[in-house]
């Protein structure tokens, strides 16, 4: 059994950047990804929206639909008062996204497949949303673990139960984008070993035969990018109804 | 007066058009048929990820009171049937109509 394996994890592994400063702070790998993302999205931004002409270029364009896919999203899921919370959404999404998209290039870090940046971003949506509703509706908002209509007898046991659902917010949120994104890579780091190992094991038939662990490949790059902006928008839809409930509980 | 006439015209003209080019039609006449494979099974990996992130907050909190009142492990027991009921619950709001805004 010896020669090459397949070592699907190796690429999760988080190392540091920059050099020996990036060694002494712990600087890693995924936090360089996170700068080049947002670095990205701010010369995107900035060169798109340079020249602002009625009738838009491409780049103008593609700035805008973004702008007003998350602004609709915004307005649909939150109702008018969504208006406000439009920067913390168009945030996440844009981050999210890009965390995720470019993951996919060779030699890069999807920061996104890592559970903790992922239940950090879920953490402070779920800490947000409660002090928004808290804010909103004073302590009136704990009226949301009351389910309506209910006889009192029973709310002993459905009040725990609500709870807990509220409090599974985050762990759903962070583990739902967290696993899709692990799962995609590994998928992809195993097929890509098939090919190896078949060459090595079978010599030119393998070669020859690893033409189909890479069509695969090609299916899953496209697979990949319907998911990676797909847990975008799910992220971003979702901080959206748990806004929508503490503005307006139920 | 004769702007606000040919106005009129123009949307209706531009109406006409737009319905015979079919740019008008009902946006939402339901999904596509063929996402609906993808689509039920991201529904189940969802519900599923619900399901289990109910029961393991329920589990954390009876393991931590637990430890706080010295009760092992009678508490984590009683919070395993409420974190099922709280899963099923996200189950069910996730799966319910589409709330109103």
């Amino acid at each position: 059994m010896a020669g090459p394996t397949i070592d699907a994890l190796s690429q999760f592994r988080l190392t540091t950047g920059l050099g020996p400063i990036g060694r002494v702070v712990n600087f890693t790998n995924s936090n360089e990804m996170m700068l080049v993302a947002v670095a990205i999205i701010i010369v995107l931004f900035s060169v798109g929206l340079r020249t602002r002409s009625v009738v838009p270029g491409r780049l103008q364009s593609l700035v805008e639909t973004l702008y007003e896919f998350v602004y609709g999203m915004c307005i649909d899921n939150i109702g008018e008062e969504g208006r406000k919370f439009f920067p913390l959404v168009f945030t996440i999404f844009i981050f999210i996204l890009l965390g995720n998209l470019l993951g996919l290039f060779p030699y890069f870090f999807a920061y996104t497949s890592g559970i903790v940046v992922t239940l950090t971003m879920a953490l402070f949506v779920f800490l947000f949303t409660t002090g928004v509703g808290f804010y909103v509706h004073g302590f009136r908002f704990l009226k949301f673990f009351v389910p309506d209509g209910v006889p009192g007898w029973l709310l002993p046991l459905l009040v725990p139960i609500e709870i807990i659902s509220y409090l599974s917010r985050p762990v759903s949120l962070s583990v739902r984008l967290f696993a899709n994104m692990t799962a995609g890579h590994v998928m992809l780091e195993v097929f890509a070993g098939f090919m190896i190992l078949l060459t090595a094991s079978l010599g030119v038939f393998g070669a020859v035969a690893s033409i189909i662990p890479l069509g695969l490949n090609v299916a899953l790059i496209a697979l990949e990018l319907l998911v990676a902006c797909l847990q975008a928008y799910v992220f971003a839809v979702l901080t959206c109804l748990y806004l929508h409930d503490a503005v307006h509980m139920h | 007066m004769s702007g606000d006439h040919e106005g009129q015209s123009f949307e209706k003209r531009l109406a006409k058009a737009r319905d015979s080019a079919g740019l008008d039609r009902p946006a939402r006449e339901g999904k596509p048929e063929t996402a609906s494979d993808s689509g039920a099974m991201r529904l189940a990996m969802r519900l599923g990820v619900e399901m289990v992130a109910a029961l393991v907050i329920a589990v954390v909190i009876g393991w931590g009171l637990d430890r706080l009142f010295h009760t092992r492990p009678w508490l984590m027991i009683a919070f395993v049937p409420l974190g099922a009921a709280a899963g099923l619950r996200n189950v069910f709001r996730a799966m319910g109509p589409e709330r109103k805004n």
